[in-house]
């Protein structure tokens, strides 16, 4: 649990981030919004005291964030950048060992930590290990970051737009990554990007931040059903509404008795994939196999349109 | 068969060897060391058959550089004619002097000095085009000296003017080769343990780094011997009036002054390396440091300094080599160093005796230059990419 506390930070005259309040469950994914200058990196670099609030306070799990010295409290959340900040004289190894080893762990441990986490991101810990980041990929880079980040087994990971640099294919790959791990670690995630679609992929609840201020704090659903502020829906795109309605669900949830003709879709797809997979092949209805692979039922053309249409 | 195409530096390599060959003298002959001398040709200053085969493999190598070769034959041709260049000097020497005239003195001419010009551009250009490992050079380096020390111990060079000056005052020559390292290193060392904390403090501190960069910047632009002048006074008042300063050695004069001046020559490099390299560290490095956790003093160890390490050893070889070349007029204020002979030899006009003092001076400083290069490429992150690799 992070509770974040009318937190407000100031540069002289100009107040960055003004009388912020959310309080994050633990485990969940948590994406903060908004344009360039709202305020969203500063509020992320307040709760591992990159950056000193001028006035409220940060709770995690009930501490608070001031308990510790800054380098100690950092070394316990992990951070994440985009372009990932490797430390380019240092092995891939040597990198993922960063936190462990300041926190003092035993090699065996270090070592057997760096291993797991590198093929848990799908890196071959005898292959990559020995590398230095410059021979890695963009999106190899962007792993190891993320790696590094959770070397030390924190509770809370902090991301600045970890996908900025990536192109889309490798990104929504990373995306997918993320949210698998997450759940491995079950860790909290505070993630912080301008792409209202990684927001809506990733996000448990989405803070929309304007000028320094959260002017939604919301389940993605309620969000689009309910933009608090024109901003918002502004950000959302009205044109996009519907499909990410759609994309946030999956098809489990709209299966409706009966059958039809073809391929079936997977009941974990997203319910705009189903939609893409009828309007691309004509027909009014798909039938759906559950998890087992046996078809449990049919999702239709009809169903899907008013689950997307919004509150009347 | 391939077409043999002019090589553009060759040609002028080639026209300048032959011209050290077969126009220019190639070795001086005179009764002692001050009278003037008569000079010798190729063929007057060396015996029948040597004559013959220095200039064969002059005309060789100088065949080899004037078309478009393989660099390594290139570096081959070069290297031969510099040994057969530094025996055959040696031998013009030993053949010139009259037996047991103990004050005849031989020198090497314009022509030899002309041909030594053009093959160490010969080879300094076929190893820039190999561009060998940083290992490869000190290792080449490590041959070169080596075969000059063999034939400084072999006794080949013996009758050399140069050697004849060196063997009047071995005991004084090695005593200020020791002081001349130890005022070129010495102020380096003490620059660098300055140097480097200031350069950090600059990087924390904009405000600091303008002002100090700026005196730095100031000192720089005084003159050596002016700068030698402007600490006599200050540092002569220190020695009578600062308890145990004297007995220090703090002098007015000597190695006191000349070191301070060395010092505070190489501050600005150091410095100015320090905060240049410290910047370029990737920001997103930096960011990361401190949000995993790592201290102030831990970024600054682990990772700022470590990736400013190249551009602050290039601080640090730009040093080394300046002050090698420096030292040399701390022998002016009296603070010893090949300069003595330098100044020594302009004083009884005496060039062999400047030779004594220049000769080993540039070497030194060559050397210095030739090994801290091999080791800052050693140091950067691109290299490592490469063995990695």
């Amino acid at each position: 649990m992070i509770e974040i506390e009318n937190i407000t930070k100031r540069y002289g005259e100009s107040t960055v981030v003004d009388d912020v309040s959310l309080t994050i469950a633990p485990r969940t994914v948590t994406v903060v919004v908004g344009t360039s200058g709202s305020g969203k990196t500063t509020l992320l670099r307040m709760v591992n005291r990159l950056v000193e609030p001028t006035s409220g306070a940060i709770r995690l799990d009930g501490e608070d964030n001031r308990a510790l010295p800054g380098y100690e409290l950092r070394r316990r959340i992990g951070y994440a950048i985009q372009g990932h900040g490797l430390f380019p004289h240092r092995t891939v190894a040597e990198n993922i060992a960063t936190v462990p080893t300041l926190l003092g762990w035993a090699r065996a441990r270090i070592e057997a930590k760096v291993e797991e986490l590198l093929s848990l991101f799908q890196l071959d810990p005898a292959s990559f290990g020995p590398r230095f980041p410059h021979e890695l990929s963009g999106g190899q880079q962007q792993r190891v970051g993320v790696a590094r980040a959770l070397a030390a087994e924190p509770k809370v990971l902090l991301m600045d737009e970890p996908f900025g640099a990536l192109d889309p294919i490798i990104r929504a790959k990373a995306q997918d990554d993320l949210l698998a791990i997450q759940k491995h670690f079950q860790t909290t995630i505070i993630l912080v990007t301008h792409d209202m679609e990684e927001a809506f992929h990733l996000a448990d609840r989405i803070a929309v931040m304007d000028k320094g201020k959260v002017v939604q704090y919301a389940t993605p659903a309620e969000m689009l059903l309910k933009p608090a502020t024109p901003f918002v829906e502004s950000l959302i795109g009205a044109g996009e509404r519907p499909y990410r309605l759609l994309a946030i669900a999956p098809v489990s949830s709209a299966v409706e008795p009966g059958a039809a003709e073809g391929a079936p879709i997977s009941s974990a797809a997203s319910q705009r994939e189903a939609l893409a997979e009828l309007l691309w092949s004509g027909r009014d209805a798909l039938p759906v196999a559950g998890p087992d692979g046996a078809v449990i039922g049919k999702v239709s053309l009809e169903g899907l349109a008013k689950r997307a249409a919004g509150p009347a | 068969m391939r077409e043999l195409r002019l090589d553009k530096l060759g040609a002028i390599i080639a026209a300048l060897a032959l011209g050290g060959a077969f126009i220019a003298p190639f070795a001086t002959f005179r009764a002692n060391r001050i009278v003037a001398g008569e000079v010798k040709s190729v063929l007057d200053a060396l015996p029948a058959g040597w004559s013959a085969v220095l200039l064969g493999i002059v005309v060789c190598a100088v065949a080899v550089a004037a078309v478009r070769s393989p660099a390594v034959l290139r570096l081959v041709a070069a290297f031969v004619a510099l040994a057969t260049l530094a025996l055959g000097i040696g031998v013009a020497a030993t053949h010139l002097t009259p037996e047991g005239n103990t004050y005849a003195r031989v020198s090497p001419a314009s022509g030899f000095w002309i041909m030594l010009f053009a093959f160490g551009l010969l080879a300094a250009d076929a190893l820039t085009r190999l561009r060998p490992a940083p290992f490869v050079r000190v290792v080449v380096l490590v041959a070169v000296l080596g075969f000059i020390g063999i034939l400084l111990l072999s006794g080949s060079w013996d009758g050399l003017s140069i050697l004849k000056e060196y063997a009047s005052r071995v005991d004084t020559f090695w005593a200020e080769a020791r002081k001349h390292v130890t005022l070129a290193l010495g102020s380096l060392v003490a620059a660098t343990t300055v140097g480097i904390p200031l350069g950090v403090l600059c990087h924390r501190v904009t405000r600091l780094r303008d002002g100090l960069l700026g005196v730095l910047n100031a000192i720089q632009t005084i003159p050596s011997i002016a700068l030698f002048g402007i600490l006599i006074a200050p540092l002569g008042w220190i020695a009578v009036h600062v308890p145990g300063a004297a007995a220090v050695g703090i002098r007015g004069i000597g190695v006191a002054p000349a070191f301070v001046a060395l010092f505070l020559y190489s501050l600005l490099p150091v410095v100015a390396n320090t905060v240049v390299g410290l910047a370029g560290v990737p920001r997103d490095a930096n960011d990361a440091a401190r949000g995993i956790g790592m201290t102030d003093w831990q970024r600054l160890v682990g990772i700022e300094f470590p990736l400013a390490f190249p551009v602050i050893l290039t601080g640090i070889r730009i040093v080394l080599v300046q002050n090698i070349g420096l030292a040399t007029i701390a022998a002016l204020i009296g603070g010893g160093g090949f300069g003595v002979f330098v100044f020594q030899g302009v004083g009884q006009t005496a060039m062999d005796l400047v030779l004594l003092g220049a000769v080993p001076t540039v070497v030194l400083a060559f050397a210095a230059a030739i090994v801290l290069d091999a080791v800052i490429e050693m140091a950067s992150p691109n290299t490592r990419q490469a063995e990695a690799a």
